[in-house]
Formats: structure tokens, sequence, C-alpha cells
């Protein structure tokens, strides 16, 4: 079943067309890394898919109503707010909010906040400020309250910016577990290995369009990687995966 | 949230009863609560119906609204800076009451006064909304609510300006301060139905203020209606902040320094400080208004002067904690 289909979406903001005719869908346990230069159009395209923002063409999310949506979609956005401070805690318990019919939290919310407390490593610091965590840390307590949500699809822009090198790797595995649970996960990031590693499948962004989308060794190209984000790779398949380095900036 | 609410509500009930005890007539509390309740008839039942017991009920209701009103603006905003006077509906609705008064009209029928500052709230939050648009974010509600407040503080100080009658002028001087003193138990009527409509919608916003705490984009995909919450926050504000400067002049400072007093005490959930701060705002407004009962009873002390000079002071120290905390 596709949890995310859009076809031919095109977004223009203030007279200039930041994408145009973007088709894509996502089925059932695909892990999608959503990788391109700055400026190609990675979060507005995650966001006009959500309907957050007006664009053409349909996305199968947009059309639903913000409740249903918010039981189909989570969305982490790039900017890590956190408004006042509240327990870290609370925070993640946020994520039920779709899901709450009655005041109070039940089993079932309860037990899905802890699990999520528990993937992202903080239940050492629940009772803690969150807006007194480091940056990094922030970042795991709006993982864990995507994750609370619970819902068929996530969707994060750049969730792995700031972290540690552990917890990137950490946070990338709970998204492939998810992903083989059956959920699905797009993840908007910068690290080319990270992507090649984890990802199930790549999607290319740039010069207003989906350039590539497939599995990481198909898209990664160094053709593409020159002509896209204008660098040179070293690049190996390794027994341990396969390793991506960046080296030098074409011009 | 019981470890908050039961004190405020114990501090609360104190208040209200001392507020009704306490007054220049220095009779007996047992006397004056079985006239209150009894009622003989003879001036002691009608010195405690007719004039310390709606003021207790305006101070509870005035109160009790601007600090739930502070509470949902800061929330909403997300800016602990917030408070609800920010829409320019306690300016516009005092630019009506200063008409009344300019006019005359105030003099002639008592409710005229109360009835034009809630035409001058309405026509405020109309200009608001209009301003606004229908879908903009906070910032456009910001700004529509400084110009109306400018526009109105501007049209205020003309009427002042060209005003011929210098006891009408010291007349809105005075009012605008903001008191509940000689207020009636009309004045409780008018202001009711407002308040309980304001007070019904702004107390319905918790889920919405909790979600908008990860950021406006997180809190839609979450399924929040960011334009209904926006609409319903303005329209609840406009009622309660427009019902109270109607009845009582403009008293500021409790819907700013009031949620920012509680809000360590609820764990900083905006849904949790609402009630919270509607407790607060009706214990800080029922103390003023017994305050300036007996500090200088024989001067009129004004209600308004007094929450701006303890909330001024404290506000600051709030400020001067939040940096030290930032550094």
């Amino acid at each position: 079943m596709s949890l995310l289909t859009l076809s031919d979406l095109s977004v223009s903001l203030r007279g200039r067309d930041v994408f145009r005719d973007v088709s894509l869908s996502i089925g059932e346990g695909e892990l999608v890394g959503l990788i391109g230069p700055n400026g190609a159009g990675k979060t507005t395209l995650m966001r006009a898919a959500l309907g957050l923002l007006p664009f053409t063409g349909t996305s199968s999310l947009a059309g639903l109503s913000p409740s249903e949506r918010a039981r189909q979609v989570a969305w982490m956005p790039q900017s890590r707010e956190i408004a006042w401070p509240v327990s870290v805690e609370d925070v993640v318990m946020l994520g039920r909010m779709p899901h709450m019919t009655g005041r109070r939290p039940s089993e079932a919310d309860r037990a899905r906040t802890e699990a999520a407390l528990d993937w992202m490593e903080l239940t050492g610091m629940r009772h803690r400020a969150a807006t007194r965590l480091s940056g990094g840390e922030q970042a795991r307590v709006l993982i864990a309250r995507a994750l609370a949500q619970d819902t068929p699809l996530l969707m994060a822009d750049e969730p792995v910016a700031g972290l540690d090198p552990a917890h990137q790797i950490s946070t990338m595995q709970t998204f492939g577990n998810l992903a083989q649970s059956g959920k699905s996960v797009l993840v908007s990031l910068h690290d080319l290995s990270l992507a090649a590693r984890q990802c199930t499948r790549i999607v290319m962004l740039g010069e207003g369009r989906v350039v590539a989308d497939g599995p990481p060794a198909e898209v990664l190209t160094p053709e593409r990687l020159a002509h896209v984000f204008h660098i040179t790779a070293w690049y190996r398949d390794t027994e341990d995966g396969p390793i991506y380095q960046p080296l030098e900036v074409i011009r | 949230m019981s470890r908050v609410m039961i004190p405020l509500g114990l501090l609360v009930a104190a208040l209200m009863l001392a507020s009704l005890l306490i007054g220049p007539a220095g009779v007996g509390a047992g006397e004056s609560l079985a006239a209150l309740i009894g009622g003989d008839g003879g001036p002691l039942t009608l010195v405690m119906r007719e004039i310390r017991l709606p003021r207790m009920i305006l101070a509870v209701m005035i109160g009790g609204s601007l600090g739930l009103a502070g509470a949902a603006m800061q929330g909403y905003l997300r800016n602990p800076l917030a408070e609800p006077g920010l829409i320019g509906v306690s300016g516009s609705a005092a630019l009506g009451a200063v008409l009344a008064i300019q006019t005359g009209l105030a003099a002639v029928f008592m409710p005229v006064l109360p009835l034009m500052a809630l035409a001058g709230a309405l026509g405020g939050v109309t200009l608001v909304m209009l301003l606004a648009g229908p879908r903009g974010g906070s910032l456009t509600l910001i700004l529509a609510g400084i110009a109306v407040s400018a526009l109105a503080g501007a049209l205020t100080s003309l009427v002042l300006n060209l005003s011929p009658n210098p006891f009408a002028a010291n007349e809105i001087v005075f009012w605008m301060m903001g008191s509940l003193a000689d207020r009636s138990l009309t004045h409780v009527w008018l202001a009711l139905p407002f308040m309980a409509v304001g007070v019904a919608i702004l107390a319905s916003l918790g889920r919405g203020l909790d979600a908008l705490t990860l950021g406006e984009d997180a809190a839609e995909a979450m399924g929040v209606r960011l334009t209904r919450l926006r609409l319903q926050l303005v329209l609840g504000t406009a009622c309660v902040v427009g019902a109270g400067t109607a009845v009582a002049g403009a008293i500021g400072f409790v819907g700013l320094v009031v949620p920012h007093i509680l809000r360590p005490l609820v764990g900083a959930r905006p849904s949790r400080l609402l009630w919270a701060s509607a407790m607060g705002g009706a214990a800080m407004v029922l103390a003023a208004d017994i305050a300036v009962r007996v500090i200088l009873p024989s001067r009129d002390l004004k209600l308004g002067v007094l929450t701006a000079l303890v909330g001024a002071p404290l506000f600051l120290h709030l400020i001067l904690k939040l940096r030290q905390e930032r550094i």
C-alpha cells in the first residue's frame, strides 16, 4: 500500500519555481533518503507533500483532514523549536496528541512514549526541561516526539544534523527498524555515507526536479555527484557496506 | 495539576472572603456575612449586597479572565512578554468609554459608558481581524494589534486634547486608571455574558497551545488548525478584555505577570497554565482591590495604578532572573 503519492507536484515561491512536476510514491517498509544541495527544495518538497504550503499537482496526504493526516504522518521540521521549559517526557507525550481522545493519556499512549524515550536514549533525562538540553539532545527529544506519534509514515527534515556519530547511526538504525516493521520513513540528510549505508532508497533533488530515484548504489554515481553536488567522491563497497567520502569541489 | 490548583483555590477563596469583609464601614465579620446572606433590609445589607458583593465578583471575573487571556496569548505567541492588551482591544474599549464621558452621555444613563466601551472593543477587534487577514501568522496579528492600539491611543489623546471641559478631561484621566470602586450588580450583568463566552473559548485552546510549543509547522502537522486557533484566541481575548475594560477601565500587568510567575509551577505546559493563571489573576486583582481600600482609603487610590506599581518591579525582577538563566 502506498503511504505517500505525489504526482506532478510543483511549488513556486515568490514567483520562482522551487521544483516542477515531482512524482514519487513511497510504499510500506521503506527508509527513503532525500538528498540534494542547499536550496534544492528538500524542505519545500516535504512541506508541500504535507499540505503546509500552496502547490499545484496532487499529494495523497495534503487532501486529508488535519486530524486524519496527523494519524497518517508525523513531521519533524528542521527548526528545532521548543518554546517553553517543558519536561522531556511531556514533549515526547505531545506526539500522542492526535491519538488521544480524552484529556488523560491512556496505557497505550504511555507505552508508546516510553518506547520512544527508550529508542532515543532519553529515559535518564525524562524529567529535565527540554530547553536546557544541548542542541543534539533537543534534536533527539524531537525525533522521539515524532516517533511517539506512531504513524505509518514519518517525515523528518535533517533529523541527524548536529547529532554525535553514535546517535546519528543509532537514529538511522531506529528508522531502519521502523521500516523493517512495515512503516516508512522519509528523511532529508547531507551525509552521503549515512544515506548510502542506511537508506533502502535515495531520492536526489536538483535543478528543480527529481534527478534520480532508486537504490543508493544506483543513485550515487560519480557523474551525478559531479553534476548535482559539484563534488568528486571516493567510493568503495566494503564488507562493512558502502563508504562515500566527498573529496574535492568541482567548479 | 492539583498540586498548584488547590493552594491557588484556597488563596482565591480567602481573598474573596477578605474582599467582602474589609471596608471603611468597619463592621464585624459575622455581622457582615449575616447581613449579606440573611438580608434584614438594613443599611448593612445594602452595603454588602450593593457595594462589596459586586466589587468582589468583578475582581474575580476581571482578574481571572485577564490571567487566562494572558496565558493564552503568551502560549500562542510563544513569548513570555505577550499580554492580552497586545491586540489593541483594551485601547479601543478605552476610546469608546472616553467618548462616552466626553460627550456627556455617560452622565445621562449609567450603562452608556460600558456599552460604548464594548462597542469600541468590537470596533477594535474587527479592525485587527481585517488588518491581520484570515490566514496570516502570529507576526501579522502583533503588527495589526500595535497599529490598532496606536490608533486608539492617538484618538483618545485627541479627545483629551480637544476637550473643552476640564471636568470631563479629569474624569477621563481617572477612569483610565482603572478601578472597581462604586460598581454595581448592573456592571456584573453587563460583563458576565461576554466574559463567560470569552472564558469558554480561551479555556478550550489548551491542546493547540501545547502543540504550538514545538512551533507552528509541527503543530499544524499534529492536526491543529492554526487559523481557527488564532481566530478563537482573538475573539476570546476581545470578549474578556473588552468587557473587563468596559466595566473597570484599564487594569494592566495582570495578564503579563501572573502567567509568568505561575509557569514554573505547572511544568511550563501551556494547557495547565491556563486555569492556574486564571486563579492567579483573580487572586492578584482581589488582593490589589483590597490593598487600595486599606492603603490611603481617603485618597481613592486606583486599582490600575496599584497593579502597575506592583507589576512593573515584579516584572523587572523576572526579566533579570531570565537574563541570568540565559547566560
